[in-house]
C-alpha cells in the first residue's frame, strides 16, 4: 500500500508543518515577558472565534479522525456511538462548566474548587487528579503516533516507532516550554483548520462519487460489508454478552462526562477576555466538532462502500487505515498523481493533529504541576523558583515520563486509552466542579474526598480489569488478579465520586463558608473580579 | 531564574493594574479582609441577583436533565434494543441512523437556544450586577 512516494510527499508535508509551528512559536514569544499569565493564559485576549478553533483543534484528536472512521467501516453504526458521544459531551461544558469556570478560576481546576475551600488540600487533590489523567490522555496520543509511523510510512520496524515518540515528545517540549499557551493556541487553530479542510475535501470526493445519494452510499457500503443491512445497525461490535453491553453503556458515560473534566479543555476557557467569550467559543467548538463528526461518519460509510470492510481490515485489523485507504481510491488509485497527493495529505494532518493535542495537554499538566502542586507543596523558607520556570521544567518532565510510557503501551488500543483518561476526568474532577459551583454546603472535606473517591476507584478498577491480566490480550497476560469484568470503569467510579463528595460534606465538623460560597457563586453567574 | 522572578512578580502585578478588579484578599491566617465578604453576601441576597440564577438555572438544569436522558436513552437502546434500532425508515436509513442524527440534531438546537437565551435574558443584567459589585468592593477599600 505505501511507496516511496506517498512516503517522501508525506514527510515534505509534515516537515512543512513543523517548520510553520515552529516560526509560530519563535514568532509569538519574542518580546513576550514570562509572566504566569501570558505563559498558562496566552494574555487571555483571543477572540472568541480563534479560541473556537483552538478548543476544536485541542479535542478532535489522530483518535477520532482515523479511529472513528475505521470503527465505522468496520462495524458500521457502532462506530457512530462514539462520535455522538464525543459530540454531546459538549453540551455538559457549554450549560455548566465554561461561562462559570472562566470567571472564576485564573488557570487551572483547582483555581476554582480552591476559592471556597481550604487551599492546600484541595490544591494538591485536583492537582493531582488533573496530572493524572492529563498523563493517561497523553501516553494515548503518544502510542497514536508511533502506530501511526508504522501504518503510514511503512517504518514496521521498532526503530522508526521508538524514533516517532521520541521525536513527537521533543518537538512538543519545545512548544510548550518556549511559547506557552500563545503558541500552543495558534498551533491548534492551524491543526484545526488543515484537519477541517481536508476532511471537508474527503467528504465532498465520497458524496461526488455517489452523486449526493446518501441511500446508495448507505446501501453500498452494507452491500459490501459483507454483514448486509446488519452494518446499518447496533450491535456488530457492542452487541455480545450482557458484559460487552455494560461496557458499552460504561464508555459511553465517561464520554458524555469526562470531557467537562479535562484540565486541557478547561484551561481554554481562560484564554479569552469574559465568560461571553467562553461561551461563544464553546458554540463555535460545537459547532466545528459536530460537522467534524457527521463527516467522519460519511468517510467511514464511504470506506465500507468504496474499499470493503474485508479489505481494510486486511491492512489493518482496528480499522485505523481506513481513511488513509480511502483517500488514495478518492485520488484515483494507488500509482496515481492524485492518489499520492491524497494519501500524503492524510497523513500529514493526522501527524500535525497528533502534535498539536500533545502540545495543548502537556501545557495544561504543566500548569497543574507547577500552579497547584509546587506552589501547594514547596516549602516556605526554601528557595523560590519562579512558577513559569517550574512549569517549563514541568513540561520537559512530563514529556520524557510521557516518551517513556508510550513507548511501554505500545501495543495499548488508542482508542481505550482515551477511553480511560475519560473516565478518570469523569469520576474524579467533574463531581468536585459541578458540587463547588453549585452546592451551598459543599466543605472541604467533600471536596477531597470527591477527588479521591473517583480517582482511586478509577484506577484502581482498571488495575483489576480484564484490560490488566486475566485475558489473552491483556497488558500482563501472564497473571491473573482480574476481579472487574468492565474494561472501562465509568459506571461504578463516576458515581462513587458523587458519593465520595457528598459523604465528606454531611461528615464534616466543619460548618461549610457561607461568606465564600457566596462570593463563588457571585463571581460565577455575573464575572465579578474575575481576571 | 532570578530575572523570571522579577517578571513573573511583574506579571503579578499587571494583573490587578490591567483590569482595574481586585482579587480576593486574604490576610496571614487565610481569613479574608472583613468588607468584601459582606459585600459578596449582600449581593447574593439582593433581587437582582437572584433573578439572574434564577433564568440561568431555569434554563441550565432542566436542559442539562434532558439531554443526558435523551442521550442515555440512546445508549441503552442501542446496545439492549439493536431490534428496535434497526427497523427501517425510508430506504436504507434505519431508526438507529435517525436517532443518531437526531443526537447531532438536538445538540445543535441546544446549543443555539442556550446562547440566545444567555444573550436576551441574562447577559445584561450580569454585567450590571459585576460592574455594581466591583464598585461595592472598591468601595470596601481592599485595594
Amino acid at each position: 500500500m505505501v511507496t516511496g512516494d506517498h512516503q517522501t510527499l508525506a514527510l515534505l508535508l509534515f516537515s512543512a508543518f513543523v517548520a510553520v509551528t515552529l516560526g509560530i512559536t519563535t514568532w509569538v514569544s519574542r518580546n513576550r515577558h514570562g509572566s504566569t499569565e501570558e505563559f498558562y493564559a496566552g494574555g487571555r485576549l483571543f477572540s472568541p472565534m480563534e479560541n473556537g478553533f483552538a478548543i476544536a483543534g485541542d479535542y478532535m484528536s489522530a483518535a477520532s479522525f482515523l479511529g472513528i472512521s475505521g470503527l465505522i467501516a468496520l462495524y458500521g453504526y457502532d462506530g457512530m456511538l462514539y462520535s455522538v458521544g464525543f459530540l454531546v459531551a459538549w453540551l455538559v461544558v457549554l450549560l455548566l462548566v465554561a461561562e462559570l469556570v472562566r470567571n472564576c478560576g485564573r488557570f487551572t481546576l483547582a483555581d476554582v474548587v480552591a476559592a471556597r475551600m481550604a487551599e492546600r488540600p484541595v490544591r494538591i487533590a485536583a492537582g493531582t487528579s488533573s496530572v493524572a489523567v492529563s498523563v493517561l490522555y497523553l501516553v494515548a496520543q503518544m502510542v497514536g503516533a508511533g502506530s501511526l509511523v508504522a501504518l503510514l510510512l511503512g517504518g514496521t520496524g521498532e526503530a522508526a516507532r521508538t524514533w516517532t515518540v521520541i521525536g513527537v515528545g521533543a518537538l512538543m517540549v519545545i512548544y510548550v516550554s518556549l511559547g506557552g499557551m500563545r503558541a500552543t493556541t495558534w498551533i491548534q487553530i492551524v491543526k484545526a483548520v488543515l484537519l477541517m479542510a481536508g476532511t471537508v475535501a474527503l467528504t465532498v470526493l465520497v458524496l461526488i462519487r455517489f452523486h449526493g445519494d446518501i441511500d446508495s452510499l448507505l446501501s453500498t457500503a452494507a452491500e459490501r460489508s459483507g454483514h448486509g443491512t446488519a452494518f446499518l445497525g447496533p450491535g456488530l461490535r457492542y452487541g455480545g454478552d450482557w458484559t460487552a453491553r455494560l461496557d458499552f453503556i460504561s464508555l459511553g458515560l465517561a464520554l458524555v462526562l469526562g470531557t467537562a473534566g479535562l484540565p486541557h479543555i478547561l484551561s481554554r476557557f481562560y484564554t479569552v477576555p469574559t465568560a461571553r467569550a467562553a461561551r461563544r467559543s464553546v458554540v463555535w467548538s460545537i459547532g466545528l466538532i459536530g460537522g467534524f463528526y457527521l463527516m467522519t461518519i460519511v468517510l467511514g460509510f464511504g470506506a465500507a462502500a468504496l474499499i470493503g470492510s474485508d479489505e481494510v481490515r486486511a491492512s489493518n485489523a482496528s480499522g485505523n487505515t481506513a481513511v488513509p485507504l480511502l483517500a488514495l481510491d478518492l485520488g484515483g488509485g494507488a500509482g496515481s498523481t492524485g492518489g499520492t497527493v491524497l494519501f500524503a495529505v492524510v497523513a500529514a494532518v493526522a501527524f500535525a493533529t497528533i502534535l498539536a493535542v500533545v502540545a495543548g495537554i502537556t501545557l495544561a499538566s504543566s500548569a497543574s504541576v507547577a500552579h497547584d502542586l509546587y506552589a501547594s507543596l514547596r516549602r516556605p523558607d526554601g528557595r523560590q523558583y519562579s512558577e513559569v520556570a517550574v512549569a517549563r521544567v514541568a513540561a520537559a518532565v512530563i514529556g520524557a515520563a510521557a516518551i517513556g510510557l508510550g513507548l511501554l503501551a505500545s501495543d495499548l488500543n488508542v482508542a481505550f486509552l482515551v477511553g480511560l483518561a475519560f473516565a478518570v476526568a469523569a469520576s474524579a474532577n467533574l463531581p468536585v466542579l459541578l458540587y463547588s459551583l453549585f452546592w451551598r454546603r459543599f466543605t472541604t472535606r467533600g471536596a477531597v474526598w470527591s477527588v479521591y473517591g473517583g480517582l482511586v476507584p478509577a484506577v484502581l478498577l482498571v488495575l483489576l480489569s480484564p484490560v490488566v491480566s486475566g485475558s489473552p490480550d491483556a497488558l500482563f497476560p501472564g497473571v491473573d488478579l482480574q476481579v472487574f469484568p468492565l474494561q472501562n470503569p465509568g459506571v461504578v467510579s463516576i458515581p462513587l465520586g458523587f458519593l465520595a463528595g457528598w459523604l465528606g460534606t454531611v461528615t464534616s465538623p466543619e460548618p461549610p463558608d457561607e461568606a465564600r460560597h457566596a462570593e463563588t457563586e457571585v463571581r460565577a453567574l455575573t464575572g465579578a473580579g474575575a481576571v | 531564574m532570578e530575572q523570571l522572578d522579577e517578571q513573573e512578580r511583574a506579571g503579578a502585578r499587571d494583573d490587578g493594574a490591567a483590569t482595574g478588579v481586585p482579587r480576593p484578599r486574604y490576610d496571614e491566617a487565610g481569613h479574608r479582609t472583613p468588607g468584601a465578604a459582606e459585600i459578596y453576601l449582600e449581593v447574593q441576597r439582593s433581587p437582582a441577583f437572584q433573578e439572574v440564577r434564577r433564568r440561568y438555572r431555569r434554563f441550565a438544569f432542566p436542559a442539562t436533565v434532558a439531554f443526558l436522558l435523551w442521550y442515555l436513552a440512546y445508549v441503552v437502546a442501542a446496545t439492549a434494543a439493536p431490534g428496535l434500532m434497526a427497523r427501517p425508515v425510508a430506504g436504507a436509513v434505519n431508526v438507529a441512523m435517525v436517532a443518531g442524527l437526531g443526537q447531532f440534531l438536538t445538540t445543535f438546537l441546544l446549543t443555539w437556544a442556550y446562547a440566545r437565551h444567555a444573550r436576551l435574558r441574562r447577559d445584561r443584567a450580569a454585567l450590571e450586577l459585576r460592574w455594581d459589585t466591583q464598585e461595592m468592593t472598591r468601595g470596601a477599600g481592599q485595594w
